[in-house]
């Protein structure tokens, strides 16, 4: 259907001929009887790259994918939109930095205005063994060629007057800087994808619920769907917060935990905040979104959930964590909260693994980082599917990895299922 | 979310510290065996993460400091039950 270009002219012709030459952007679909090559579960960011990818790099356009809802309507719309590629870890560094050199060329690849802002990320540092651990983790980043700044106290205080510097128990000391940092338009993100998908061939399946997996001596075969069986080549698991849920269906336990991250947005404001903010000591990050409202996050609520809503302790958590750093937002009146359910690993770090039956992968544990994953986990899950091999930057992430004490700790903190 | 504390009456949420999966009070005991390696493993990585009737531990932190193991409906989160996880242990025959 679509394959429309868009395009400035596009958009001009349009808006002189009444906008009547607007197709759908992808076409929604339904199950094919004789099923597919792969069968991808969860139309979210990730679920959507991975068929792109597999369609685009690999050629394979006999995929479906199979959402329960309607796609974007998980976490890859719920999200506080932040990018960044500023890890430690040689196990995740080189997969970050893959995903912002792909985000620096979306637009271009899907011809779709995801809004990708590089506006730069700035964590501040508020004590002397965090100015250490953020100069280690510069000095990684360079290493993968990530790039990173280090910000005195001065020159922080001169870009964000707003901030309290002096607060008693996190005075700000220096920031930590990534210019290529930012934020991204994150609907425009699943339907960008949707739609390079679709016009590649895919079918995008929505109000179709996984509810079980087919499996015959140790092989999968299809998955079993509230729209009937869908025969599959392979399947392809993609459901972040679901994922416990999900692979019960076919047997498997995973090292994850399912919680839930709440985010808020303020009434539109002037321009104050041309940066990501982060305040990682109180666990605060901040942006300001192109309608003018601040929109920010902190912690998770704490306890085991499936239901997308959290408890008002953590809004006055996160409310106090603006408050200490930035108490110009104690003016601003919030508009909207909301929740979303994260695949907490027990590392902090996500999976993109085969499992123990054939042909059924698994992608997830991507606890509430994976937005800025996006594009890379897409491309590297779809290598997965498409070669039985990992991707070179996506040869950590295995679902054994725990058993061989080969944990991706960021934060060197030992296994919590609350980490990011 | 309330909870009903068995000895102090309904409490906050708020007062308590969440740990995880009430099976984190069976760790195994064979960790002289070479087979404690894995036991240990599914122990300390492998969750349930169950969507609906949930055993897991609180502990009591800004009261009486006591762990509580509350059944709690992860798709409501609803309460359904609380017991002291003292009973729990004994009851299963740990602890003393
Ligand atoms: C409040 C919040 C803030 C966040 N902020 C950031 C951030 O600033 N930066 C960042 O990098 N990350 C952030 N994250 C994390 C990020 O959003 C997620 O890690 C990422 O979106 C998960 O991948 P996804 O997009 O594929 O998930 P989702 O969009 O959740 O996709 C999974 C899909 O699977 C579907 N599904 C589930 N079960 C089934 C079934 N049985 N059958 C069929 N379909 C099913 C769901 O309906 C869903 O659409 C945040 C998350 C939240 C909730």
């Amino acid at each position: 259907m679509s394959k429309t270009r868009y395009s400035g002219f596009k958009v001009l012709k349009e808006a002189l001929t009444g906008h009547k030459g607007w197709k759908p952007t992808w076409r929604d679909a339904e199950p094919k009887a004789g099923g597919y090559d792969v069968v991808i579960v969860g139309g979210g960011g990730h679920g959507l790259a991975t068929a792109f990818y597999l369609a685009k790099n690999h050629g394979i356009t006999n995929v479906a994918v199979v959402e329960k809802g309607w796609i974007g309507g998980g976490n890859v719309g719920r999200n506080t939109t932040i990018i960044r590629s500023n890890y430690l870890l040689p196990g995740n560094e080189p997969f970050y930095e893959f995903s912002m050199k792909l985000w620096e060329n979306l637009e271009q690849d899907l011809n779709y205005n995801a809004m990708v802002s590089q506006r730069g990320i700035m964590n501040l540092i508020h004590s002397d063994a965090q100015r250490d651990a953020f100069i280690r983790r510069g000095n990684g980043m360079l290493f993968a060629d990530a790039g990173c700044e280090f910000i005195e106290a001065k020159e922080v205080k001169e870009r964000y007057p707003f901030l309290d510097m002096d607060n008693p128990r996190f005075p700000i000391k220096a920031a930590l800087a990534q210019p290529r940092g930012g934020t991204v338009r994150h609907d425009a993100v699943a339907w960008g994808y949707a739609r390079g998908a679709s016009d590649l061939g895919v079918d995008i399946i929505q109000n179709c619920e996984v509810t079980g997996f087919n499996i015959e001596n140790g092989k999968c075969l299809g998955v079993q769907t509230t729209k009937g069986e869908i025969k599959a080549g392979r399947v392809g698991v993609c459901v972040a917060g679901s994922s416990g849920r999900v692979m019960a269906k076919a047997g498997i336990k995973l090292p994850i935990e399912s919680h839930v991250l709440q985010a808020f947005v303020t009434e539109g404001l002037k321009p104050v905040m041309d940066n990501v903010i982060t305040f990682g000591a109180g666990h605060f990050y901040c942006s300001q979104s192109d309608k003018g409202g601040l929109v920010f996050g902190g912690d998770i609520d704490g306890y085991n959930t499936y239901a997308q809503r959290g408890n008002l302790p953590v809004v006055e958590d996160v409310c106090s964590g603006g408050m200490a750093i930035m108490p110009m937002i104690g003016r601003a009146r919030l508009l909207r909260m909301w929740g979303g359910v994260m695949d907490m690993s027990m590392d902090g770090s996500p999976f993109i693994d085969s499992t123990e039956i054939d042909e059924l992968f698994f992608n997830g544990g991507w606890c509430y980082g994976g937005f800025k994953a996006t594009p890379a986990s897409g491309y590297c899950y779809a290598h997965l599917l498409a070669t039985n091999s990992p991707h070179e930057v996506a040869t950590a992430y295995k679902l054994d990895r725990f058993r061989r004490g080969a944990m991706i700790d960021e934060k060197g903190v030992g296994a919590q299922p609350n980490l990011h | 979310m309330i909870i009903n504390h068995p000895l102090l009456g309904p409490r906050d949420s708020e007062e308590f510290v969440y740990l995880g999966a009430a099976d984190l009070i069976n760790r195994p005991n064979n960790w002289e065996q070479d087979a404690s390696a894995e036991d240990f493993y599914q122990y300390q990585y492998i969750r349930e993460n169950i969507a609906g009737d949930h055993r897991e531990l609180w502990y009591h932190e800004q009261g009486d400091q006591s762990w509580l193991v509350v059944t709690r409906n992860t798709l409501s989160h609803e309460i359904i039950n609380v017991e002291l996880a003292q009973d729990v242990s004994r009851g299963i025959g740990r602890g003393k």
